[in-house]
Order: structure tokens, then C-alpha cells, then sequence
């Protein structure tokens, strides 16, 4: 494709993948990069079994066992017959089609986010895509990551292709100095606050602006992960030295002269100058606090000591209805502040926050504290190098001494799938993604927030702004 | 081959919330299963039933006036989770069309691969059909994908879909059978990046 058309790093990538553009039909992409795991794959497997076709090129797949995995006895086989039946059928899956497995027990296995870059799988310029929303923490990369329906799992085990429209091209700049006890997370959790749970369905996002550049890897995957929770199709930022060192020396990634040779190409992953998108939105670091979500979607975000909208506040009868629903369910009071409130229970996990430097911040903070009597803590790291490097450097002792469980790797409270859920009724202040209803089991309220945030209320027991303590 | 889908008359079943996620149409503990089949009985499992297990009065699914292969949500409908679950749980239920003013994307690609229209009308039809069926749940609408319209009480919209997902949904056609045809140029494509 030779257009001379200014181009966003998206379009650059996207044009460079596609296979077929034919008149009438979506673009066939290809993809360079497929992670699988046990809850959306068994049916795609099935459809190929059902047409007697073989995996495209078993060398792009990637699987682990993460969503329906206990957290504790990991070496005991799975309690629940359905979890333990479902992670078995990928096992058989992976055998009979020859995919590479990091399973349970595996020093590679973990939540399917956390280790494709972990592991160097996940590269600038790529493609990739996995049976889950959250693929787009990929994008922190420089690269096109997004979640798919297990019918286009088995596309791209089938073919190594998947037929996609272009979305459209959205950039959100944030430039400036974040304030002490303000992370990544709470970038993100502001940018959706303002742009609504919806705001940016039919978009891909790329992020930009010194406040992003200035992000370690770690910080950025934290933003690209809930792309998804404003509707985009996936955000991503431009890979630059950062990435290079996080990515050189890891397990698959290119090693050597090869590496060289892919940084000079990754290098030209820029968005030409005049290249136009088709949604700017610019944003001042310095308006951003410690975040709290109160409702039950992940726009329904504020400052921590801000208060909560009226129901007069919001402009649409229809948004007034889900707003009063929502709050009944949560249990709070239209106008109030969260500030004070007592929590139940806190979880500190999830692809979005439960890499080495979120449990790091989560340690020094809570090091030589208690935990508030009454709460219960996990702390549930993203992988099983996670759990290894966390123990290398005595943050368990950390957790430990503080009340704190450490669990194994898995996806844990995030989705209540697994053991790991929040009683109804209950209020958990979580570092995973979504807050609807009885994602963390049935009926339970989610509260979401930074780490930081996690931990300063795990300490005081109550809701708190973190900026108090650092 | 999926059903194949031309025109549907059928009453409709309201369920005027914003933001319906797809944690809410089949919540994660019940995706255990590893076939397509049997989700419908879990379909808004916790809306629909009590922590007892009983059927909740108040949710439309247990009132016996409202009925239909029709479901009409609010905006933003199937956001979140990408599981095909959702779309799975709402045809074998007996959904063949949602209508909403607007959905999430991953959701409405599942529902058109699974033969279930996702059907976007605008802020203002959308208020009048919660009120045609509010005010008589006997009313019946009409889709008729081949004109793109959707009617009922002498009142007609035509909505937008696009033209390679509507020959799909006519013919049941799958996308994986326009990508097999496409195998060599693919296999070209792999090795020349690899
Ligand atoms: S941690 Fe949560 S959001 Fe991430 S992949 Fe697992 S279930 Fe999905």
C-alpha cells in the first residue's frame, strides 16, 4: 500500500497487515501474535474439529490457563468439576493441535496479559489479539492488541487472519506533572470519567504526550488495559527507549543483531507529522487525583474526595434511571463522598494492576503497617515470575507481617469465575477493571482504584486519599 | 452455515437499562461450559433469579405479558467482557434481534457471527418503542433486514447495517469461509513476515 498520506502509527501498522482488501468486504488482517486460554477457546477448537482443519501456524499461538484457576493448592487438581473439565479440555487442545501451553504449576503461567510481554511475546509493530477485552494492555507496545468473540478464535486459529473494519483513529494527549501518589491508574480511571463508558466506541486510542512518555512499561500496560472500558477497540502507545530496554534480553524476544535490526525498525513506528485522526482529546496532568470509581461501570469514576453527582446533575432521563439503579445497588447516596467509607475487603490483582511495580508500590507503602481489623487483603500476582521476583525481594514478608494474603497467579476476584469471590454486599476496593454488577460475585460492590489507593485502605480500613500518607 | 435471517414479526420484550453489560446477560460463573449450547437458562441469571434461586417478579423475563424473540436494551448495550457467552446465551434463550440505539463493538460483531441482528435505532425510536410496548406488551414489530427496516404500529424506521454482515446474515453464511478461501494468499503473507 503506497499512499502518501500522513499516517498515525495505527494506520501504518494496520495497512501493513492487511492480506486482502476486496470491494464489499471487511479487510482481511493478519495476525501476528494469538493468545488463548481455557474460558474462549474450547468452542473455537470445536468448529475446528468440526471442519477437519489444522491450526494456520501453531508457532503464533500462545495459550495459558488463567481465568478459572484457584489461587491456592495450585499442585492439587482443580476442586470444581466445571473449572477443572475446562482447563483439562485446553490441555487435550494444545496436546492434539500442538499449541505451546504455559500451565499451571509452569514458571511461565499467569494471566494471559501479564505474561505475553513478560515473556517477549508481545512486540511493536504486531498484531494481536486474544478470546479477551483486555488484550489491548498489548498496545502499551506499539502495536494493534484486541479482544475477540471465540468465533473469530477459531478465525485465527483456522486462518491466522480475522476479517476487521478499520476503526477510526482517536489520540488523547496528556502532558504535564502528575502529583505524588497519583499513578497510571488513575490517568486512566480520569480519561474514562470524562469520556464516559461508551465514549469511545469505533475508536482505537493513541496515547500521547509527556505525562505517558515519562511512564515506565509497566505504568503504560495499566493505561492501554482499559482502552476497552470507554469502548475502544484498543489504545496504544508509540514504542520508544523505554520499550526497548523492557523488551531486550526477554525469553522470546529478538536477541542480538536480531534485536538491533528490530529496534531499527521499530524505530519508524511514529505518527507522521499531519497524519489526522479523527478524535483529539487533550488533557492537563495536573487535574488528575487518586481515583475512585462509585457506580457500576468504570466511567463512574471521580476524584477520591470529590462527591458523588445528584441525580438533578446528570442531563438524560434515561441516564437518571441507570444512575438511581446503580447507586441502589452500590448502596450510596446521590451527593455523598466516598472519603471514610469502610471496606470489607481488598484486592490487589488483574492484568491491570498486579505486575512486579504494583506490588512494589504496594509494599513500601504498607511496610511495618497492619492491616485494618476486619478487612481481608489479597494480593494476587499477575504471573508466576510475579510471584517468584516478589518473594526474591521479601515483599511477602512484606504482606505477610501486614496481614496481607499473597495467592498464586490467575485472574482471580476480577471476574468472579473462579473461588476467589466477594460476598454479597460486601465492598471491595479492587485494582482490577470493572465494577458491574457481581463481577466480583453476585451482588458484590466494587470500588476501583490505584493500588496505592488499595493499600491505604486496606491499612485504614476505610476509603482514603492516599495523597495523606505519601 | 448459521440460521439464516430475512424478516422476523414478533412481540418484543423491553428492558429499558443503559450500559447492559456482558457480565449482566451471563455472568462469568457461568461460562464453564466448553459447547455453544444450554447459556439461555443462564441468561441475566442474577437479574432474573434471587440468591434463592427464584425467579425475581419484577424482571421482565418472568412476566408472562412480555414475550418475543425481540429484545430492546438501552444504549451502550454489551460493553465490556468479549465473551461470545453473552451473544451464545441471548439466541439460545430464543432472542433472534436486540434493538438498542447503540452497541458495544466486540458484542455486536459476536451477535451478527451467531445469527442474532443487533439492530441500532435512533435515541427517539428507541423512546417509542419502550412506550408502544409499555403501553400494550401484545404490540408486535417488524424487522425486515432485506429492506432495512423496522416497523410497528404504523410507524417504520430504516436502520444501517453493513452491506458484507447482511448478505451474511441473509445467506448464514461465516466469515471463516470468505477467510479459508483466502489460505495461499495467507500462507504467502506468513512467510514473508516471519
Ligand atoms: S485479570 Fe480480569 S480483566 Fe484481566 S484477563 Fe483476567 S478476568 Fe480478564
Amino acid at each position: 500500500m503506497s499512499d502518501q498520506k500522513p499516517k498515525a502509527i495505527f494506520e501504518k501498522i494496520w495497512d501493513s497487515h492487511v492480506v486482502k482488501r476486496a470491494d464489499g468486504y471487511p479487510d482481511a488482517l493478519f495476525i501476528d501474535r494469538h493468545f488463548i486460554h481455557e474460558v474462549t477457546s474450547p468452542q473455537a477448537f470445536d468448529g475446528l474439529k468440526k471442519r477437519g482443519i489444522k491450526v494456520f501456524n501453531t508457532s503464533r499461538t500462545s495459550a495459558t490457563a488463567d481465568h478459572n484457576v484457584p489461587t491456592k493448592d495450585q499442585h492439587l487438581p482443580i476442586k470444581e468439576a466445571l473449572s477443572r473439565h475446562q482447563v483439562e479440555t485446553l490441555r487435550k487442545n494444545c496436546a492434539e493441535f500442538g499449541v505451546e501451553l504455559y500451565d499451571l504449576g509452569h514458571p511461565y503461567q499467569g494471566i494471559v496479559h501479564i505474561i505475553g510481554p513478560e515473556l517477549g511475546l508481545t512486540l511493536p509493530g504486531m498484531t494481536i489479539v486474544c478470546g479477551d477485552s483486555h488484550t489491548s494492555t498489548h498496545g502499551a507496545f506499539g502495536n494493534i492488541a484486541f479482544g475477540i468473540g471465540t468465533s473469530e478464535v477459531e478465525q485465527v486459529l483456522a486462518t491466522q487472519c480475522i476479517l476487521q473494519y478499520k476503526p477510526k483513529t482517536m489520540k488523547i494527549e496528556i502532558n504535564g506533572k502528575l502529583a505524588k501518589g497519583v499513578l497510571s491508574k488513575d490517568i486512566i480511571l480520569y480519561v474514562i470519567s470524562k469520556i464516559s463508558a461508551s465514549g469511545a466506541t469505533g475508536y482505537f486510542v493513541e496515547y500521547a504526550g509527556d505525562t505517558i512518555t515519562n511512564l515506565s512499561m509497566e505504568a503504560r500496560m495499566t493505561i492501554c488495559n482499559m482502552s476497552i472500558e470507554m469502548g475502544a477497540r484498543g489504545g496504544l502507545i508509540a514504542p520508544d527507549e523505554t520499550t526497548f530496554n523492557y523488551i531486550k534480553g526477554r525469553k522470546f524476544a529478538p536477541q542480538g543483531e536480531a534485536f538491533d535490526k528490530k529496534v531499527a525498525e521499530w524505530k519508524k513506528l511514529v505518527t507522521d507529522e499531519g497524519a489526522v485522526y479523527d478524535h483529539v482529546l487533550r488533557i492537563k496532568a495536573e487535574d488528575i487525583g487518586p481515583m475512585i470509581t462509585y457506580g457500576t461501570n468504570p466511567g463512574m469514576g471521580m476524584v477520591i474526595n470529590d462527591r458523588i453527582p445528584t441525580v438533578a446533575e446528570l442531563k438524560e432521563i434515561n441516564e437518571q434511571a441507570s444512575f438511581s439503579k446503580s447507586l441502589d445497588y452500590m448502596g450510596l447516596e446521590p451527593g455523598s463522598q466516598l472519603l471514610g467509607k469502610a471496606i470489607d475487603y481488598v484486592f490487589i490483582g488483574s492484568c491491570t494492576n498486579a505486575r512486579i511495580e504494583d506490588l512494589r508500590l504496594v509494599a513500601e507503602i504498607v511496610r511495618g503497617k497492619k492491616k485494618a481489623e476486619g478487612v481481608e487483603v489479597w494480593v494476587v500476582p499477575g504471573s508466576k515470575q510475579v510471584e517468584v521476583q516478589a518473594k526474591a525481594e521479601g515483599l511477602d514478608k512484606i504482606f505477610e507481617a501486614a496481614g496481607f494474603e499473597l495467592r498464586s497467579p490467575g485472574c482471580s476476584a476480577c471476574l468472579g469465575m473462579n473461588e476467589d469471590k466477594v460476598p454479597a454486599g460486601k465492598y471491595c476496593i479492587s485494582t482490577s477493571n470493572r465494577n458491574f454488577e457481581g463481577r466480583q460475585g453476585p451482588k458484590s460492590r466494587t470500588f476501583l482504584a490505584s493500588p496505592l489507593s488499595a493499600a491505604a485502605a486496606a491499612i485504614t480500613g476505610r476509603v482514603t486519599d492516599v495523597r495523606e500518607l505519601v | 452455515m448459521k440460521e439464516k435471517f430475512t424478516t422476523l414479526k414478533s412481540t418484543a420484550v423491553p428492558l429499558p437499562v443503559e450500559n447492559i453489560d456482558t457480565d449482566q446477560i451471563i455472568p462469568a460463573r457461568f461460562l464453564k461450559a466448553t459447547t455453544r449450547e444450554g447459556f439461555g437458562d443462564n441468561l441475566f441469571r442474577d437479574w432474573r433469579y434471587d440468591a434463592n434461586n427464584k425467579p425475581t417478579k419484577e424482571f421482565v423475563l418472568n412476566q408472562p405479558n412480555y414475550s418475543g424473540k425481540i429484545l430492546i436494551g438501552g444504549k451502550n448495550f454489551g460493553c465490556g467482557s468479549s465473551r461470545e457467552h453473552a451473544a451464545w446465551a441471548l439466541y439460545d434463550y430464543g432472542f433472534r434481534v436486540v434493538v438498542s440505539s447503540f452497541f458495544a463493538d466486540i458484542f455486536k460483531n459476536n451477535a451478527l457471527n451467531n445469527g442474532l441482528l443487533p439492530l441500532v435505532v435512533s435515541d427517539d425510536f428507541l423512546k417509542k418503542l419502550f412506550e408502544a410496548i409499555a403501553a400494550n406488551p401484545a404490540t408486535e414489530v417488524v424487522v425486515d433486514l432485506e429492506q432495512q427496516t423496522v416497523s410497528l404500529n404504523g410507524m417504520s424506521e430504516h436502520f444501517e447495517i453493513n452491506t458484507y454482515k447482511k448478505t451474511c446474515m441473509i445467506n448464514g453464511y461465516d466469515d471463516i469461509d470468505y477467510l479459508l478461501s483466502l489460505n495461499d494468499e495467507i500462507r504467502q503473507f506468513d512467510l514473508a513476515h516471519s
